[in-house]
């Protein structure tokens, strides 16, 4: 059992059905576009893309709040389509926007409540302990000063915990966090990403990290797939990722991103041209080759490019590494 | 419930919020005040009136306080008793019979005649009624002698009205002048009133030893208590008073059930969305083209117009009603709320989210709504009873209205009661809206000031 | 050389149901011609109301507005409304504010509102001020035939390209760019920071540049401006400031920007700024300060630092 991956994702696909004035069918979304990969019990992996590369949309699947198009989703080995409700327990969800995450008009006990109203879980007296423990746990201390506070008398960043308090009160094995610290102020990030590193070594928890900002991916996370435009084109270890990445890519993304050195105000930077494609009707053949500087003419532009392993445990979806 | 009381401390912040709530207050102790007082049954046998309750009112009187605005003294109502006003006088007239003289004296300084005259004998007697006749005598020396009649047969609790104002001899003597005037006013000025002693001199005929008679003078006045009465010499404060506490009810249960109907149903429409919606969704539009007043007045006419009927009416129509389309809008755009589909995430399920996260969510639009809402349900209401669909027993706003707007009563000069109904209506519309307005701007931030 | 923007003493209070807001509480700097400035500090610190207050950009609620702005040479501060509407906005400085690209009326073209500022501020006719435009558009990197789409047929990217271009059309000498790329991709940041750093040396501008990224400020910075809770608390050369900033305010900030390609452990300024109603009196960051001592007590003195930064704070005193 140990050995088995927390959870597993084969060739899934989310396709959004496009219509026009509510009945004419346009085409399909492709949000999510045929990925694969495992994740372990207690790992943490990175999710990193633009915005729009389909996400969130893979992370809702993953909570089981989409079904999916095509391909299938194992947690610890048995379907996710048949788990039911079980499954509700074994998954956390942290999102974006912390306000809007909280039911404005319930205070901290009554949402830290509610999932264990609604999943049946424990006596009175364990739900008022394990909501203690968990606000400890976030570091919302003195408990007392937080328990009755509605959400708009909270900062973002203790949001935030509230809502991760809230993700882990079930005793999940599993945390989804999309862009869990995007909306907040850059001194808060920090914070907020050691709370859940903490977390998540506390209680052994698999992680899917979402985020488009790759400069926060090391302080946390063990691998890092890399998502473009509703594929995955490279899965890596975060240290080899960033010294040795592959896909043309990850090099222009890495490149983008700045870290504070007063040198970067006399330099230009090289920013692949265009913008990612529409996933409506995506490119055929690689679907970044409309963008990359080193493209194979033929061969980028007709076939998909299956995963390649040019480096132990580094995947890459690119002809370049054939 | 401390959100509550916050709430009504933020309240105090507005002016116009304070004297909503003032008005409110009020309107809710006289309610109160009005179901002790009045209890329901007694209201009902008072407003439906009949002979007994109120003989003693003078008709269409305005209300009493009006005589605070004019420089002339007005007349209220006299009901003088032989027993306490009058001398009385026996003599035995053959061996059976005898005479009764029963002699008013009495002081008219009004500057008005009164409403109305009348006498009412109270006999007693086996078989052989009495037989009775009036001088009067008025101040200026002007003698008449009227109402030759045999009290024959005795109406409610042994009294007999003999109306002086119709008194076939007294209104063919005066021609054009009415019986009061002729009597109170001045032979030189028929319009001015004869100030000083009247007497009135009653002679009755008794033909039964033990017959016996007793007579009151009633000198109907033109005012009349706090709200003055209508034609059917009903008091009107009776219809004010029980208009508050039937108004304030069929207005907040009319908006609270609406309201609550309507959002559930949005709620439903918007979060299942489909079928669910689309029905809902045709069922307003559809809705929306029938006008309300119509079938109102169908229900009333041919069904019942008891007040809850109307109100149950009104309910099942308004369920559907446009409204639903504004929550259904918020509805949809909070479905996607971030907080909906984290509860989806640990496992709520449909109505769980429907009742426990949809529609609090909403609720700070609703407040206000609903309190604005009230007035306009307490207005049809009145509507309809002006249309002549107001409840058949209870008093209510309305039904003072439309008694006034039936008896043409702006034409005939009673402007007050038109004006104390609607005032009522204005008051309590004023109060409402003033409140709404103000936790409108509470709940609804984007209007507060910054 | 002669200082483009002058700010002395500048106070911008909002009345508010709780009491006043002290936005900005006293700030004083320089800024010389075609220099580009960054303003770094944590949301709520009063960046965007330093922004409004020298553009004159009022809120009904302001209650307190006062100081000097010397713009271009110019007294602002004894012009009429009507003479700054006329002589500095959008003629001298021009303004992309905070999430304007998703402030743009979503019924009218782009191109007609990237116009706007032609119309209103130098009378132009239509034509020409579309002709002006496109122009622009070339300039930012907004394909031309943009300016006969609607907002939302644009991506993020490029409906911020084209509020930068809303600002560029009238030729200001100075731009105050509030978060113009907070709310972007990396990539698309990366390009439109590209963009700015061009267009600064190709029309010799000046800017100021908002942000609570320290990171992305760094790209275009010459000059630095903290400012923490209403006041300027470290404002230099951005040399020093990034390689070793001073104030202890600055080291935290610092020291809780992750880095990519060095590794070092992240920090964070424990706490919350104070409130701008009543702040607290003496230095205002030492609630939350690792370096408080006695003095912390008493408002810090604006210290002038031998490299020629300006530090308040006791420490350097
Ligand atoms: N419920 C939906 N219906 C239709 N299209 C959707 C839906 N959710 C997301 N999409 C589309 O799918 C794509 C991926 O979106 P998302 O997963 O939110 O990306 P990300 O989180 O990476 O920004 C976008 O083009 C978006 O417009
Ligand atoms: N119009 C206003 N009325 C009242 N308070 C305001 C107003 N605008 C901004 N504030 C307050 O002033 C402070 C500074 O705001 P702002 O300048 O927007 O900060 P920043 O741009 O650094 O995030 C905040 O506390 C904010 O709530
Ligand atoms: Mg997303
Ligand atoms: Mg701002």
């Amino acid at each position: 059992m140990q050995d088995q991956a927390l959870i597993s994702v084969k060739n899934l696909h989310k396709w959004f059905e496009l219509r026009k004035w509510g009945f004419i069918h346009v085409g399909f979304v492709r949000a999510v576009d045929g990925v694969d990969f495992d994740i372990q019990h207690g790992e943490a992996v990175t999710f990193v893309g633009e915005s729009g590369c389909g996400k969130s949309t893979l992370a809702r699947t993953i909570l089981g709040l989409y079904q999916p198009t095509k391909g299938e989703i194992f947690f610890e080995g048995k379907r996710l389509q048949r788990l039911g409700r079980w499954y509700r327990s074994q998954v956390g969800y942290i999102q974006q926007d912390p306000y809007g995450a909280l039911p404005p008009f319930m205070n901290v006990r009554r949402i830290l409540l509610e999932p264990m109203v609604v999943n049946r879980w424990g006596t009175r007296a364990e739900r008022e302990r394990r909501i203690r423990e968990v606000l400890e746990e976030v570091k919302l201390t003195p408990v007392e000063d937080f328990i009755g506070k509605f959400p708009h008398m909270l900062s973002g960043g203790q949001q935030q915990r509230v809502v991760i308090a809230r993700s882990i009160v079930l005793n999940p094995k599993l945390l989804v966090a999309d862009e869990p610290v995007s909306m907040l102020d850059a001194s808060v990030r920090v914070e907020i990403l050691q709370l859940l590193q903490r977390v998540q070594e506390a209680h052994n928890l698999g992680v899917v990290y979402i985020t488009h900002d790759l400069s926060t991916v090391r302080y946390f996370s063990e691998r890092i797939f890399v998502m473009y435009a509703a594929k995955l084109v490279e899965k890596a270890p975060v240290r080899e990722l960033i010294h040795n990445p592959l896909h043309p890519y990850t090099r222009a993304l890495l490149d983008a991103i700045p870290d504070p050195d007063p040198e970067n105000a006399f330099k230009f930077k090289e920013v692949p041209p265009g913008e990612p494609p529409s996933l409506l009707n995506p490119p055929p053949g690689c679907r970044f080759h409309p963008r990359c500087k080193d493209k194979i003419e033929g061969l980028c532009d007709r076939e998909i490019p299956p995963e390649f392993e040019p480096v132990p445990n580094h995947y890459v979806s690119c002809w370049l590494y054939k | 419930m401390k959100r509550l009381w916050e709430t009504l401390q933020e309240l105090t912040r507005f002016k116009s919020a304070l004297v909503g709530l003032g008005i409110l207050a009020f309107i809710v102790a006289l309610a109160i005040y009005t179901v002790i007082a009045i209890p329901y049954g007694e209201a009902v046998r008072l407003w439906r009136g009949g002979e007994d309750v109120w003989r003693y009112n003078p008709v269409n009187a305005k209300p009493a306080w009006i005589s605070y605005f004019t420089p002339r003294k007005l007349p209220q109502t006299r009901v003088l008793r032989s027993e306490e006003h009058a001398q009385m006088e026996e003599e035995t007239v053959g061996k059976t019979s005898r005479k009764v003289t029963i002699t008013y004296q009495f002081r008219y300084t009004a500057d008005l005649p009164p409403s109305e005259l009348a006498l009412v004998y109270k006999p007693v007697f086996k078989k052989k009624s009495p037989l009775v006749s009036v001088t009067w005598v008025t101040p200026d020396g002007r003698e008449y002698t009227f109402g030759r009649i045999t009290v024959k047969s005795v109406s409610v609790h042994g009294r007999y009205w003999y109306s002086v104002s119709r008194d076939q001899k007294l209104v063919q003597l005066f021609g054009t002048q009415n019986v009061e005037e002729g009597l109170f006013c001045r032979a030189d000025d028929p319009k001015r009133v004869q100030k000083g002693d009247h007497r009135v001199v009653i002679t009755a005929y008794l033909f039964e030893p033990d017959a016996s008679i007793e007579t009151e003078l009633v000198l109907y006045g033109t005012v009349h208590g706090l709200a003055g009465t209508d034609h059917l010499r009903r008091d009107i404060m009776v219809g004010l008073l029980w208009g508050t506490p039937v108004a304030l009810s069929f207005g907040l249960a009319a908006s609270l059930g609406t309201m609550i109907t309507s959002v559930i149903i949005a709620a439903l429409g918007a979060w299942f969305g489909g079928f669910v919606d689309s029905l809902i969704q045709r069922l307003t539009e559809i809705r929306m083209i029938i006008p309300t007043l119509p079938i109102l007045i169908m229900v009333g006419m041919f069904f019942s117009k008891s007040i809850w009927v109307i109100l149950a009416t009104l309910l099942v129509l308004n369920i559907i009603e446009s409204s639903v389309k504004n929550y259904r809008a918020i509805f949809l755009q909070e479905k996607n709320a971030p907080y909906i589909e984290a509860a989806r995430s640990y496992g709520a399920g449909h109505m769980r989210i429907i009742f426990r996260y949809l529609i609090p969510r909403v609720i700070p639009w609703l407040i206000p709504s609903f309190v604005l809402a009230v007035p306009s349900y307490v207005f049809l209401e009145a509507a309809l009873a002006v249309l002549g669909l107001g409840d058949p027993v209870l008093p209510t706003w309305g039904k003072v209205l439309s008694d006034a707007y039936g008896r043409g009563a702006l034409f005939q000069g009673h402007y007050y009661w038109v004006l104390e109904p609607a005032f009522m209506l204005m008051v309590t519309g004023f109060g409402f809206t003033m409140i709404g307005h103000a936790l409108d701007r509470i709940f609804n931030p984007r209007l507060r000031e910054i | 050389m002669e200082a483009l923007l002058k700010v002395e003493d500048l106070k911008l209070y909002f009345r508010t149901t709780k009491g006043v807001v002290q936005a900005v509480d006293g700030v004083s700097f320089e800024l010389a011609s075609h220099t580009a400035m960054v303003i770094v500090g944590e949301s709520g610190c009063g960046k965007s109301s330093l922004a409004k207050a020298i553009l004159r950009l009022l809120p009904r609620n302001t209650h307190t507005y006062t100081g000097k702005i010397y713009i271009d040479g110019i007294d602002a501060m004894s012009l009429s409304d009507e003479q700054f509407r006329r002589q500095i906005r959008w003629q001298k400085i021009s303004y992309v504010a905070q999430a304007a690209m998703n402030a743009l009326n979503p019924v009218i073209k782009v191109g007609s509102q990237v116009a706007e500022p032609l119309l209103i501020h130098r009378r132009m006719r239509k034509e020409e001020a579309l002709r002006k435009v496109v122009e622009t558009f070339q300039i930012v990197g907004v394909p031309t035939d943009f300016v006969d789409r609607y907002p939302f047929e644009l991506s993020g990217g490029m409906r911020q390209r084209a509020v930068i271009a809303m600002a560029l059309v009238t030729n200001p000498k100075l731009v105050i760019l509030d978060e113009p790329t907070s709310a972007l991709d990396v990539l698309t940041q990366a390009n439109i920071m590209n963009a700015l750093k061009r267009i600064k040396e190709e029309f010799e501008l000046t800017y100021i540049l908002i942000t609570h990224d320290i990171a992305t400020s760094s790209e275009l910075a010459e000059r630095a401006m903290v400012m923490y809770a209403g006041q300027i608390v470290e404002l230099g050369n951005a040399g020093h400031f990034y390689l070793e900033p001073l104030h202890p305010y600055s080291q935290k900030l610092m020291a809780s920007v992750p880095t990519l390609r060095e590794d070092k452990e992240l920090d964070f300024i424990p706490g919350q700024p104070p409130s701008l109603i009543n702040p607290p009196a003496g230095c205002r960051f030492a609630p939350r300060c690792h370096k408080r001592f006695s003095a912390c007590d008493r408002e810090p003195p604006m210290v002038d630092y031998k490299d020629g930064r300006k530090i308040k704070c006791h420490l350097y005193a």
